[in-house]
C-alpha cells in the first residue's frame, strides 16, 4: 500500500525505456521480406560489355554478393573503399548492379575510384531493383549456393559490417 | 536584405523539389485505381508520404509498375502481394492482423479496457468508504451555540 506512490514513477521509467529503445531504431531500415527467399531472376546487359548479359544463373552454385550502386549515389562513394577491400579479398564474387545510372558516368566512376566488381549488371529503369526491394542505394545482398538471399545490408557497408557480418556469413555459407 | 536571403533560400528549397508535371495518363480508369491502391501504400523513401503522393524517383517507378499490373488486369490483392513480397508489410498503411501485429491492433483496446476496470474498481471502493454522516443532535446544539456567540460573522 505504501509503495503506491511509486506507480507513476515506474510507469515513467517504462515510458523512458520504450523511448530510449525507439531512439536507437532506424525507421529507414525496413526488414526485407526477401531474406531466406530465392533471389529474383533477371537477365540484363553488363556495364563494361553491353552485348554480354548477366543473370544470377551464371553464378549459381557459388556464394556471391550483389551490391546495388550508382554513380549519382553519394553514400556509395563512402562505402567504395570497403567494396574494394571486399573485392580484393576474393572471398566471394562481388557483382555490382548499376542502378538507374548513365553508362558513361558509371564507367567513369569505376575508372577514377577503382573497380571492385567482377562485373556490373545494368539496371537501366530500376526494374531489377524493384524485384529486389531496393529503396535506398547502396544495398548489398549475400546470396548462397542455392541462390537464396541470406543477408541484406541497407546503406553503406562499414568495416564493422564487413568484418562482423559479411565475412563470417560468407565463410559459413561456403561450408554448407 | 535578410528577407531577401530568406525568400531566396525558400525559392531554392522549393525549386529543388519541383519537377515537371507528368503528363496525364491516357486511361483515367487505370489512374483512378492506381490512386486508390497507392494511397494505401507507403513510399519507402519518404516514409510519411503515400505512394500516391510521393515525388521520389522510386515512387514514380513503382507507380509505373503498378499501372502495368492494373493494365494486365491484376486484382487489388495480387497487387498488394506484389508490393508486400518486395518491401514487406511496412508498405501497407493498414498492416494485416497476424500474431506479430496483435499488439498493434489490440493494444489500444486492451489499454482502454484496463483503464475502465481501474476506474470501476476505484469507484466501487469509494462507494464502500463511509461517507459524511449527519450531525448528531449534540453536535447541532454546539453549532447553534457557536453561531450565536459570533452573530456578525
Amino acid at each position: 500500500m505504501k509503495a503506491k506512490f511509486l506507480v507513476p514513477l515506474l510507469l515513467f521509467f517504462a515510458l523512458v525505456g520504450f523511448l530510449a529503445v525507439g531512439l536507437k531504431l532506424d525507421p529507414h531500415e525496413v526488414p526485407s521480406p526477401l531474406i531466406n527467399k530465392p533471389s529474383p531472376a533477371f537477365k540484363v546487359p553488363q556495364l563494361a560489355q553491353p552485348e554480354a548479359m548477366f543473370s544470377p544463373e551464371d553464378v549459381k552454385g557459388k556464394v556471391w554478393i550483389l551490391n546495388v550502386w550508382a554513380s549519382w549515389c553519394v553514400a556509395c562513394r563512402e562505402e567504395h573503399p570497403m567494396l574494394v577491400e571486399l573485392g580484393r579479398s576474393q572471398v566471394a564474387p562481388l557483382i555490382g548492379l548499376d542502378y538507374k545510372d548513365k553508362r558513361q558516368d558509371a564507367l567513369g566512376l569505376l575508372q577514377r575510384q577503382g573497380n571492385p566488381y567482377v562485373l556490373s549488371a545494368v539496371d537501366v529503369d530500376g526494374r531489377v531493383g524493384i524485384d529486389y526491394g531496393v529503396y535506398g542505394v547502396p544495398e548489398t545482398y549475400v546470396i548462397d549456393k542455392q541462390g537464396i538471399i541470406r543477408y541484406k545490408q541497407i546503406g553503406p557497408i562499414t568495416r564493422e559490417t564487413l568484418e562482423k557480418t559479411i565475412y563470417p556469413l560468407v565463410e559459413k555459407l561456403k561450408k554448407s | 536584405m535578410r528577407i531577401l536571403t530568406l525568400l531566396l533560400s525558400l525559392w531554392i528549397a522549393g525549386s529543388a523539389c519541383a519537377k515537371d508535371a507528368t503528363p496525364l495518363a491516357e486511361d483515367p480508369v487505370v489512374e483512378q485505381r492506381l490512386i486508390a491502391i497507392s494511397e494505401e501504400m507507403r513510399c519507402l523513401v519518404c516514409q510519411n508520404e503515400s505512394l500516391a503522393g510521393s515525388r521520389a524517383d522510386l515512387a514514380l517507378d513503382l507507380r509505373r509498375e503498378l499501372r502495368e499490373l492494373i493494365r494486365q488486369g491484376k486484382s487489388d490483392d495480387e497487387i498488394k502481394t506484389f508490393m508486400v513480397s518486395r518491401y514487406g508489410d511496412f508498405v501497407l498503411y493498414r498492416p494485416p492482423v497476424k500474431p506479430i501485429t496483435w499488439v498493434l491492433w489490440l493494444g489500444p483496446f486492451v489499454l482502454m479496457l484496463a483503464g475502465l476496470v481501474a476506474l470501476l474498481l476505484h469507484l466501487r471502493k469509494r462507494g464502500r468508504e463511509p461517507g459524511q454522516t449527519a450531525l448528531s443532535a449534540e453536535e447541532n446544539q454546539r453549532v447553534d451555540a457557536l453561531l450565536r456567540e459570533n452573530p456578525n460573522d
